[in-house]
């Protein structure tokens, strides 16, 4: 038997403070938004520009046909910043992206408008294309040890040629109908109204819904387990929220063209991969090895198979990316989705995500992402010219990272 | 001879919320070698950053004096002009730039048109390094050398400015015993020099051994300032003074009652993963369940080598031999299979192979065995946290919350939640590298408490350590490690410090 001394004989008094601690500060809004400044700094960023350009644009930034055209326009970019910030959290890069989306445009062209095969002969070889590419910066990332950033360069540079290739140099154009639905499809008039789109909203109630019953078995899960939960109003105000924008959107939605088919998909993934980042053992092994390569090494993590995967599934997004933006441009073309990658790792980024990796959230980036899209279509709408967009977005992609630094020194010199 | 060089006194620095010094007064002699003790937090890094400038004149209370005269530094080059130069815990020097151009860094011999004078700064280094008894091509690049002469290098940098007060952070933490002792002999020369020299260290044996005087810090405020020179303080009485009570050991006790073998190697060789030598040569080793077993050796011994090709073959290449887990060979070839086997390692630098810094205690808790949390690949969030919860309420680990950053705790605290996330994947086997390496008296009491424990709860512990008293205090066996071969196997009691360390250097001499 071991004879122990004082230090570990005050368990009763470090249980009590770990009670105390699971009740700190938890229906005070104010502290859960200080607490998660580097998280909660995006979305006050982003109402705060949805504000200023709805201000600005006299309120046209936010009607009904103008919230359209920007989920369809900004959707490739935000699917390519989902598998992006994925890439950024394991500490990689992927800067062959907008190559990927123009090779995987030009493959489903060529099968569909060429070969006259029908759209989802076209939609699938695009995304198996896709895998492929992915499949093959894997290889090079996980198992050769090359730098993601060499790899992906080498990437752009190769599949940009192969897209030329394959297009012979020319653009293809137009897709039949059915390809184009992917990107300008709406469903409405499923059930009909008046004047409005009733599916649209009723897709969204049922959303809403679905978003109530997680979150509340969430917080029964929590208290079961006896962590900290809001306070009961606190809780219901979110719910509320949530609904409240999630509905104003789908009604706005409903009064201009009804629910974009884009938008299901990017809902769709999103949803998965956001639950995928955070509670699945792959996802969390992403952030182990970003955190401390070594450190995953020596736990355990199968660091060169996570590797290989995030590189597949980044393939895999980039060619549904390369659908939608093919399918909305309605063609391909030698030069498509150039600079796409910078817009995904600027999303990535934005949202939160770290340079050195191990920080980042798929969210996080969607909200990037929006912002970007909502400023490149505020300043569109107000007729600012090219060359100043530019320079605005450069200065946000700079300020946020600057932010995000300027937050991690301050964690710092708390110690 | 007794004249105040430095003096700091009723010195008072606040961060947000924290005092980190309160009215601390620091006063150093001329020509000697003072020692600051403290545990880790103390506030001795604070007390010398405030000294060296980092914090800059205004951010605190209290006045400096140096040589006589008030001072206000508002920079490091403030302090360095007058001769203060500090040498920190993790060494900076460049390591692909050579012996003299890390010395002469931001400090070049510049010769004729403000070009640099390569063979002055050269001669000059050569100079410098044979006065720290370095004996190095100055042009060799600083990466092949080891830390022992590494340290030596900074030592030479700090010369080459015309120090007056060197500062040095825990100077042997990185040492082993050979280099420590050659460190320690520099700075008797260099004080006999006149250099005046502040020493902060956890070593008591070494502090006992070269201080003239010790101030010893104890939550940011002075406690006392002992005069070494008679001889009479001994490490009891710096510990008393640490930690404001009597540890009535070192070391818990602990009744010994070995059960059946768990663990043993058979003729373990592992190659270097670049250079072609044995960095272990034919091992073989055994522990049984509720027994600590020791590994002792010199730096470069093979120690962690021999660890951690054990631990799925997470080193080196070519390994042969067999292992046996309860008696069954096993082939553990990948970290993961190890883990599942029922090894765990908790390395000897956290920092860098242990913990996700940036992540909460809960993430790094879970890291290793996250599976057993997960149903289909499905994390339970909320089982995740009662066990990190319940990490933290056994292993005493000092945080607000499960959620707070692993990288803002302190060294003892990290390393309790390396322990939690070992515990967690219930291993039968726990090799512990260097598991007090630079963390604070009271809290190694812990660690050897929870190792206590975990014997007591039937498992085998192997026990890696440069501190030969503390194998000694902790262990029923220990193994000697020597140049990749194992020297000797002792029991415990009757061993001494001098037959470990005979054995320690067995093979060095036949080989050279």
């Amino acid at each position: 038997m071991t004879s122990t001394k004082p230090s570990v004989s005050t368990e009763p008094a470090s249980a009590d403070s770990a009670s105390a601690a699971l009740h700190v500060g938890t229906s005070d809004p104010l502290t859960l938004i200080m607490r998660n400044l580097r998280q909660s700094g995006i979305y006050i960023a982003f109402v705060v520009i949805v504000a200023l350009f709805a201000f600005l644009t006299d309120g046209v930034l936010l009607s009904p046909g103008n919230i359209t055209n920007i989920v369809l326009q900004y959707s490739y970019i935000l699917v390519l910043a989902i598998g992006m910030v994925i890439l950024i959290i394991a500490g990689h890069i992927d800067l062959s992206v907008g190559s990927i989306v123009a090779l995987t445009g030009a493959v489903s062209a060529v099968l569909v408008i060429q070969h006259g095969q029908p759209w989802w002969v076209g939609v699938l070889a695009a995304v198996a294309v896709g895998i492929a590419v992915g499949a093959w910066h894997g290889f090079w990332v996980a198992y050769v040890g090359m730098p993601a950033f060499i790899v992906t360069l080498a990437g752009m540079l190769l599949f940009r040629g192969l897209t030329m290739q394959v297009l012979d140099n020319v653009s293809l154009s137009p897709f039949p109908a059915d390809y184009q639905k992917v990107a300008s499809g709406f469903l409405n008039g499923l059930l009909g109204g008046q004047g409005y789109d009733a599916f649209t909203l009723l897709i969204a109630a049922i959303a809403v819904a679905g978003y109530a019953v997680s979150v509340f078995r969430t917080r029964l899960a929590r208290i079961r387990y006896e962590q900290p939960v809001e306070s009961f109003p606190l809780f219901v105000a979110r719910v509320l929220v949530v609904a409240a924008i999630v509905m104003y959107f789908a009604w706005q939605l409903a009064h201009a063209r009804g629910l974009p088919i884009v938008l299901i998909i990017l809902a769709v993934l999103v949803i998965a991969y956001g639950l995928m980042t955070k509670s699945t053992v792959f996802g969390r092994q992403v952030y182990a090895i970003g955190g401390n390569l070594s450190a995953a090494m020596l736990s355990g993590v199968k660091v060169r198979k996570v590797n290989f995967w995030i590189f597949v599934n980044m393939g895999f997004l980039a060619g549904v990316a390369g659908v939608i933006y093919s399918s909305r441009s309605n063609g391909a073309q030698p030069a498509a989705g150039n600079m796409f990658e910078l817009d995904a790792i600027a999303a990535a980024f934005i949202g939160g995500a770290a340079v050195a990796g191990g920080v980042g959230t798929v969210v996080g980036a969607m909200v990037g992402g929006l912002i970007m899209a909502v400023m490149s279509n505020g300043m569109q709408l107000m007729g600012v010219d090219q060359s100043t967009q530019s320079i605005v977005k450069g200065l946000v992609l700079l300020l946020a990272v600057a932010f995000d630094i300027y937050n991690k020194r301050r964690a710092g010199a708390t110690r | 001879m007794n004249e105040v060089l430095l003096e700091m006194r009723g010195i008072t620095k606040t961060f947000p919320g924290v005092k980190a010094l309160e009215d601390v007064s620091l006063a150093v002699r001329r020509g000697e070698i003072h020692a600051i003790c403290g545990e880790n937090g103390a506030g001795k890094s604070t007390l010398m950053k405030v000294l060296s400038g980092v914090y800059p004149s205004g951010s605190y209370d209290g006045g400096i004096s140096f040589d006589g005269r008030p001072v206000h530094f508002t920079g490091i080059r403030d302090s360095e002009a007058v001769g203060i130069v500090i040498i920190h815990q993790e060494l900076a020097l460049v390591p692909y730039l050579s012996i003299a151009e890390n010395i002469f860094l931001g400090n070049e011999r510049r010769g004729r048109g403000g070009l640099i004078d390569w063979n002055r700064a050269n001669a000059e280094a050569r100079e410098l390094l044979t006065s720290v008894g370095l004996d190095e091509n100055p042009v060799s690049p600083v990466i092949q050398l080891g830390v022992g002469k590494q340290q030596l290098v900074e030592i030479a940098k700090a010369l080459s400015k015309d120090v007056r007060l060197l500062i040095l952070d825990e100077p042997t933490a990185a040492l082993n015993d050979v280099d420590s002792a050659h460190l320690l002999d520099l700075l008797r020369r260099l004080r006999d020099r006149g250099i005046t020299c502040i020493m902060i260290s956890h070593k008591l044996s070494e502090i006992t051994a070269i201080a003239d005087s010790t101030t010893v810090i104890r939550d940011g405020r002075t406690v006392e300032t002992l005069d070494m020179t008679s001889g009479e303080v001994t490490q009891e009485r710096i510990i008393r003074g640490m930690v404001g009570r009597d540890l009535e050991s070192f070391y818990p006790v602990r009744d010994s009652d070995p059960g059946p073998e768990v663990l043993r190697i058979e003729d373990w060789t592992v190659w270097h993963p670049v250079q072609p030598r044995k960095v272990v040569d034919g091992a073989n080793l055994s522990v049984r369940a509720g027994e600590v077993v020791g590994i002792a050796g010199l730096m470069g011994a093979g120690r962690t080598e021999l660890a951690m090709s054990v631990f799925g073959r997470s080193y080196g290449r070519n390994i042969s031999g067999r292992l046996y887990l309860h008696g069954k060979q096993v082939r553990a070839r990948t970290v993961a299979e190890a883990i599942s086997s029922g090894i765990a390692y908790a390395t000897e630098d956290r920092k860098r192979y242990g913990l996700n810094l940036i992540a909460d205690v809960r993430a790094n808790v879970s890291a290793a065995a996250l599976g057993k949390l997960a149903r289909a690949g499905w994390v339970n969030g909320n089982e995740e946290i009662k066990v990190a919860e319940r990490g933290r309420r056994e292993m005493n680990i000092k945080t607000r919350t499960v959620l707070d950053t692993v990288g803002t705790l302190s060294g003892g605290n990290q390393q309790k939640v390396v322990l939690s996330k070992w515990l967690f994947t219930d291993p039968d086997v726990l090799i512990l590298d260097e598991p007090t390496r630079g963390i604070d008296v009271g809290a190694k009491f812990e660690i050897y408490t929870i190792i206590n424990r975990l014997v007591a709860e039937g498992k085998a512990v192997i026990v890696i350590s440069s501190e030969l008293p503390e194998l000694l205090g902790m262990c029923d066996r220990i193994y000697a490690l020597s140049a990749g071969r194992i020297t000797g196997e002792l029991p415990v009691a009757g061993a001494t410090q001098e037959e470990l360390m005979a054995l320690m250097t067995k093979e060095k001499e036949l080989a050279g």
